[in-house]
Parts: C-alpha cells; structure tokens; sequence
C-alpha cells in the first residue's frame, strides 16, 4: 500500500513535468497545425540555460529559471518568424523536416558549448519531508505545485484576457481568425513563446531529480507527442489530462511491471491509440 | 435507371446537410444541381460520386448498389469525378499528369515495373495513348508538354478533365467546372462538356454560374437547405415559384 | 542531346566508382567509400517513400537495426549459412515492415510522423533491453564477412567494396524501373493528392503498403550490408540519429529525385570527414542546412540543378514554340485561341 502510494505521488510529479510540456506542444498544434518535433530542444535548452544561470552566473534558482523561460522564448519566436512563418504554405512533409533540423542544430550547440556529459542541476529545495509516513523531496512537491500553479496561470490568460481569447479563436478557425480581423502572425509569436516558456519551465523543474544533458528532450518530446494524440491534438485540458494519465502509467508501469521497459509503455499506448483511431483520440469531426 | 439515390441523408454532428434526397441521372445528357450558399451541393455531390458515405440512403449505378464502395472500386465502375481545385501536380507536365489517369485499366504490379515485362511496357504505351487521346479531346494538344503550374485556369481546368477521361469512364462529376474562369473561358469549356455527351459521356455537375446552367443543362435539381425542392427542365426550374422564392430568399447573387 | 549528356555522366560516374579503389591506394578512404555505399541504399528505401510516395517515416533506422541484427543473431547465435542469413534477414524486416505498414499507414501526414518516430523508438529500446537475445547495449560480435559465392571470396576490404558496390547499382536499376513505370506513377499521383488518386481508380492503401514494404526493405538490405562490413553492431543504429542522417543525406541531394541519394551521401559523408575535428557537431552545420534547404531548395542539389536546367531549356524552347503557335492559332483554333495570348 505504502508503496503505491508513494509510486502515485511519483506519477503526480513526472505527470506535472509531461502536461507542461505537451501543453506548449499542442497549443502550437492547434494554433499553428505545426508538430514542432523541435520542441524537445527547447525542453533541453531551458535545462541547460536555468543550469547555466545558476551555476556560471550565481542566480538563485527562481531567476534563473525566469531568464531560461524568457530566453527559450525567444527561441521559440525565432522558429517561428524564421522557420515555420516561410514554410506556412509549403508541402505538409516540410515543416516537420525543418524542424528536425532545428533540433539537430540545438542538440549538438549544446553539445558544444555545455558538453555531452550528465551534469546535475543544484536545487536549493533538496531537504527531505515526512507527511503521513512517507518521505518526499521538497523538489518533488515544488514540481507538482508549481505546475498546477502554471496551468491555473495559463488559463487564466486564455479565458480572461482578450489576447487569450484571440489565441483560442484561432486555434478553433484560422481563416476565420482571420477574417474577424485577428492579426495571425502576432499571434503565432505569442504561441510559440508561451509554448518555449512552458518548456523552459518543465525542464527547470525536472532537471534536479533528473539530470541535464543534449539528449534529455529525446524521449519527452515523443511522449508529448503521446499525450496530445491521447488527449485530442490542440485540446489543452487534453494535454494536462493526457499528462498525469501517462505519469501515473509509468510509475505503476515501472514498479509492477519492468521498470527497463518503463519508456515503452507510452509508445505501445500511442500505437495501440492510433491502430484503432487513426486520427487520434477526440479527433475533431470532419466537415 | 443509370445513376440514382434514394433517401440519401448526411448528418455532421446535429446538422442535416442532405435529408432525403432521391435523384436520378438521366444517361447521355448533361444533368446539374444548383442551390443557394449552404443548400448541401457539394455534400451532395461528394456523397452521389461516392466520395464520402452517406448516414442514410443508397447510390445506385446501373443497378448496382455502390454505397459502401471505396472511390477507387466505384472509379473502375466508371464514373468519374473532378474537384475544383484542381489538386494536380503543379511541377509536372499535363502528358505525365494524365497518363496515370488510365492506370486503372491496367494490371502491371511492381514486380512487372522491376523486371520490365513486355505486359508493363503494353501497358505504359496503352496508358500513353489513351493520355493523348483525351489531351486532344480536352483541346490541350498544344500545352501537353508544358508544366501544370504554368497552365491558365482555364487550361488546368481541362487538363483535370482529361485525367478523368482517361480512366474511361460513363459518368463525369464535375464539381465547379467554371469556378475562377472568365466568360468567354466557360463557354469552351461549356462546348467539351456537350462534346463529351455527345461522346456517349455522361456529364453531372455543380456549379453557380446560372446562365451557363440554364444554357447548357438538360436537366436540373435545386436543392435548398439540404432538401430537393424541384427538379426539371431550365424552363421548368426557371418558373418554379420555389425555386423563385428560395434564391430571393437567400442569396440571389448566383 | 540532353539525354546523352546525362548518359556520359552516368557514365563517368560508374567509372569513377569502379576505379576508385586503384585511383586512391588508400585503404581508409575505400573504407569510407562502401559504408557511404551502404548508406546509400538505405536512402534509396527513405526516398521511395517520402520523396516518391509523399510518407515521411521515422522508423527508418529501426528497419535498417533489424536488418542488421537479423543477420548478426542469425549468423552469430545460430551459426547459419550467411547468405541464407543474409536472404531470411531481408525477409525478416519485410515482413515486420508489412505489419507496421499494415496499421502505421491508415494514419496520415504528422499522424504518420510521430507514429513512426514511436515505432523507430520501440525497436530500439527493445534491441537496447532485450539483453538474452540482442546483448544490449554491450553489442553483437564477431558477425562474419560476406561468404564466398562460387570462387569469389569477399573477405578483403577490396572485394567487399565492390560487393556492396555491385549491390548498390542493383538497387539504383531497380529504383529506376520502379519509378520510371506506371507503379512509378501510381505512387507519385499519391504522393501529389491521395484524394485525386483515389477518383481515378488507385488504390492508395495497396500502393502505399507496397511503397513501404519496398522501403523498409532496402532500410533491411543496408542494415544487413553494414553489419557484415563492420562487423559488430549495437542498439545506437536503431537510433533516431541514424534515421535523421539518413534524412539528411537525402534532403541535401534532392528528395523525390533519382540521383538524390547519391549526391547527397557522398556530399555530407565526405564533408564530414574533412570536417574531422567537427565529429559531433556535424549537426551544427547540417541541421540549419536542412532547415534552410526545406525553405529555399526543397528538392535539394539535384532538384535545384534540373530546376536550373528546365528554366534555361524552357527559355530555349519557348523562343523555338512562338513561330511554330503563330501559325496555330491561324490553322486549328478551335479551342480558346486567346489562351496562347497569355503566355511568355
């Protein structure tokens, strides 16, 4: 029982870590209808930025994950403006292709401006608490309540400011959007640099209990990807949902199953999703 | 009877864009649906052609029932269809894009493709021929090594309808032939669609351009809403007081 | 007169690749020379079907491990004939390709992407764990060379470069049949609307079942070749990075196009090679290489040339038509004479 238990709040914690990041992944799915296979390097560059703040520049761990949230952005826009704003009308295969190579280029930068080694990110949060007889790392608690507390952020931004609200009128209708006189490309900046944000932030959080390292948005990026296909691709309740299902499943998964096979459990779940539903789970009709 | 529906119904989630349509096309004339914005047309004419399947209903082809027919079974039935984006490809010839059009009357696999047959290489020349047949039908003997991409509207235009004579077929869909194609331009392609049925083809189409409709067709049915509200001749359809009502109603700008 | 041009290049081409071992002398560059062979079939595979038949799969590096690790456990555990392995191996990766085809194929567009990306990752961390049969991360040893065909012995480094050589030309003919047939067709008809296919009769799942069969066959065929050239293998060439340098070649030589792969393998390999100290930042030159190649020359080197040659030929040309469409439009202007107007 302990043991579940203690794998549920696991669950909870690498589920906080997974809904942010596929949250930033489908909102530019369903603004954009672009699936950015580069968003996994923005999840590596805000690790290494937020390490680099800390450790090069003495930052204390909260500004230094403001300046990696602000800086992986930024990155975001400039893929954006430079990449996928050119390519808008091409050949669906190409903005995928694109993106791959960006995630080539930012995988060896890191490489070779931190190097390939495994490096440990300090957390001022390392204490050991005890609650209701089981031992939790104060990291692990700041994971789960700092996301929830993003999330409440980012909702609060889409459905109370008016910004927010041109967002999800043009996720729900492009050319619509259009029409009404919402002016797209501003709002396509604005998507990536909340979705390079929440990034940054997701691998700010994680990087204590894991480690930072240019191959670390590898296997997140695919389970993103796993969850916003299981969630309905650009349903943001869908991504945090999506989230924790998969957080939950492999904490179980690895504890009453094989924890070598751990990492599967999200790509068997994604082929037997899409075996059965092509277009997705929550596939919006046609018209 | 040659091509027909009965009771044909598509829902989308709670809306009704075709209830209960029976229609029927008359072989060897020049058959048209029109209707205002929004009367169902094109669901219509995607569910007739059977391009999607309907909720309800059956599409009968000389007899056969060919509802549950995937597209490509119901193309070697011969009935052939047009979009109106033209959806060919841009960076290739007309002769290259229309020669695949026969590919379905072949039966070469790869194994064939690899090993050069001589059925392979009947079947390329067959496959040839027929494309410069249809090219000089369209009138497009002339662009026929020119890219598609370079073509006018007009030209593509043609050129989609070639790819869909080459698959040999009884019955044409088109869908928005004159859409984007000035006036003069729609009478040519006014004269190729009487040219084909006077070829034996069979013509069914959707279109706005009212005049050309009225001059051409042999046959009309107005959908308004999703529902048929008349069905005849131009001159019938001209001084039905429904159809009156309904494109006053709605938009009259046809 | 084109035509024979290109024949000379081809020509010279092949000349170039069969001499190239007595032109150099120089064992490791003929080393680098077969795996870029290798590679090359492989992308042939890639090419079939995201450049001919308009799927863009991830898995590739996946098919190209089982290829190779089919034959490795093949010939290492069971002690079996080595073309017979060689032979199954290909029949092994077929037949897996047919399964994931089966189901990965009733998916579309990034659908299709990411489902393969999750395939490719499935097959590599099954090779990476899957300790009692594939050794893990510690590897395969001792894969034997090619064995002997008849009289003809293909341990040396010589005899195996044109081996794979032979095997390579092999396939390049049978990509060109493919594509210059009417599969050929069926598959780019697909590749351009599968809607459009559709209406005229195709059937796209039977073709793009075959597309991909075919393409993870070759992805098998250069796996097995690698693993008998090198000789040990271990779970990294399942990986993603094989199947983006696999992209990468193809992108920089022209995807969709027949010399494509060629051009491109040999370009990136032997940059990367005089770019040494580079190593592990290769990707810091070619990724923003294949970013800006998608948005200015997405059909590569080769599309980018033919594109060249097709303006100056056209210019030529359209100078040549405009005295023979004067008299035209007097003699047959039955259709919309006002057409030819609007050219030049």
């Amino acid at each position: 029982m302990e043991i579940l238990i203690q794998q549920l709040f696991n669950g909870l914690t690498i589920g906080s870590v997974y809904s942010l990041v596929a949250l930033g992944l489908t909102l530019v799915y369903g603004i954009l209808h672009i699936p950015n296979f580069a968003h996994g390097a923005l999840y590596m560059m805000g690790g290494y930025i937020t390490l680099m703040m800390m450790v090069n520049y003495g930052l204390h761990y909260w500004p230094a994950i403001l300046v990696s949230v602000l800086a992986v952005g930024l990155i975001g826009v400039l893929m954006e403006r430079l990449v996928f704003h050119p390519l808008r009308n091409a050949p669906p295969i190409h903005d995928k292709i694109a993106a791959i190579g960006i995630l080539l280029f930012l995988e060896a930068f890191a490489q070779y401006v931190w190097g390939a080694e495994y490096q440990t990110m300090p957390s001022p949060y390392g204490q050991v608490v005890q609650l209701f007889g089981l031992t939790f790392t104060m990291q692990r608690l700041l994971i789960i309540v700092s996301a929830i507390v993003v999330m409440l952020l980012l909702y609060m931004f889409l459905k109370k400011t008016f910004t927010g609200a041109t967002i999800i009128a043009m996720s729900q209708d492009r050319d619509g959007a259009n029409l009404v006189g919402i002016n797209t490309s501003r709002v396509a900046i604005l998507t990536f640099l909340i979705s390079g944000g929440l990034a940054a932030i997701a691998s700010s959080l994680a990087a204590p209990i894991n480690l930072v390292f240019p191959g670390m948005g590898h296997l997140v990026i695919l389970k993103a990807f796993v969850i916003i296909i299981l969630g309905g691709m650009g349903s943001i309740p869908g991504a945090i949902v999506g989230g924790y299902i998969l957080g939950f499943s492999e904490s179980l998964g690895a504890t009453y199953i094989s924890n070598d096979y751990k990492d599967i459990i999200a790509f068997i779940l994604l082929v037997i999703i899409l075996s059965i539903k092509p277009t997705g789970l929550f596939a919006k009709g046609g018209h | 009877m040659f091509l027909e529906t009965r009771n044909l119904t598509k829902r989308f989630g709670g809306l009704t864009a075709v209830n209960n349509v029976d229609f029927s096309i008359e072989q060897g004339k020049i058959n048209a649906i029109i209707g205002p914005n929004g009367a169902g047309k094109s669901t219509f004419f995607n569910l007739m052609s059977g391009f999607h399947s309907p909720s309800s209903g059956k599409v009968f082809f000389k007899g056969q029932d060919i509802t549950s027919l995937p597209s490509n079974k119901i193309a070697k039935l011969g009935i052939a269809r047009t979009f109106q984006t033209t959806n060919l490809f841009e960076q290739s010839t007309v002769l290259d894009n229309v020669i695949v059009g026969h590919r379905l009357r072949t039966k070469s696999t790869l194994i064939d493709a690899i090993f050069r047959t001589p059925r392979l290489k009947h079947e390329e020349e067959q496959c040839r021929e027929k494309a410069m047949e249809v090219i000089e039908f369209a009138g497009l003997k002339k662009v026929e090594d020119k890219l598609v991409g370079s073509l006018t509207q007009e030209e593509k235009k043609r050129t989609a309808f070639a790819l869909a004579l080459a698959t040999d077929p009884e019955i044409v869909f088109l869908d928005e032939p004159a859409a984007g194609v000035n006036p003069e331009e729609t009478e040519g392609l006014a004269e190729l669609m009487e040219k084909m049925v006077q070829n034996s083809i069979t013509v069914c189409l959707i279109e706005h351009k009212m005049r050309m409709i009225m001059k051409l067709a042999d046959k009309i049915m107005v959908l308004n809403y999703g529902e048929k509200i008349a069905e005849g001749t131009p001159e019938e359809i001209r001084n039905n007081p429904t159809v009156i009502k309904a494109y006053l109603g709605g938009s009259a700008s046809a | 007169m084109k035509i024979l041009k290109r024949q000379y290049i081809i020509l010279a081409m092949l000349l170039f690749a069969i001499f190239f071992p007595l032109l150099t002398q120089n064992e490791y560059l003929v080393h680098v020379m077969t795996l870029s062979f290798i590679w090359m079939i492989g992308v042939y595979g890639l090419n079939l079907l995201a450049g001919y038949t308009g799927y863009l799969s991830l898995a590739h590096a996946g098919f190209f491990a089982i290829g190779a690790y089919s034959l490795g456990l093949l010939t290492v555990k069971t002690q079996m004939n080595f073309w017979a392995a060689f032979v199954l191996a290909l029949v092994i990766t077929s037949v897996i390709g047919f399964l994931v085809g089966l189901i990965a194929l009733r998916t579309k567009e990034h659908f299709f992407a990411i489902y393969t990306l999750c395939v490719g990752y499935i097959i590599y961390l099954v090779i990476d764990k899957w300790d009692s049969l594939t050794e893990g991360v510690r590897g395969l040893i001792g894969i034997p060379a090619p064995g002997n065909i008849g009289p003809i012995s293909f341990q040396t480094p010589l005899s195996q470069y044109y081996l794979v050589l032979s095997i390579l030309l092999l396939s390049v003919l049978v990509m060109y049949r493919i594509i210059h047939s009417l599969t050929g067709r069926t598959y780019i008809a697909i590749r351009n609307s599968e809607e459009l296919a559709q209406t005229i009769g195709i059937s796209t799942i039977k073709n793009k079942l075959a597309a991909f069969v075919l393409s993870t066959f070759f992805a098998g065929l250069s796996g097995a070749l690698y693993a008998s050239f090198i000789r040990f293998i271990g779970p990294d060439i399942g990986h993603t990075v094989i199947t983006f340098d696999l992209l990468t070649y193809l992108l920089v030589g022209g995807i969709g196009t027949l010399s494509g792969p060629i051009v491109g393998t040999v370009l990136v390999v032997w940059i990367s090679q005089q770019l040494q100290f580079l190593q592990d930042y290769r990707m810091l030159i070619f990724g923003p290489v294949l970013t800006l190649l998608v948005i200015f020359y997405p059909r590569g080197i080769v599309g980018a040339i033919a594109s060249w040659n097709n303006k100056r030929a056209g210019r030529t040309k359209q100078l040549a038509l405009k005295d023979t469409q004067k008299d035209d439009r007097f003699a047959s202007s039955e259709i919309a004479p006002e057409n030819q107007v609007k050219e030049g």
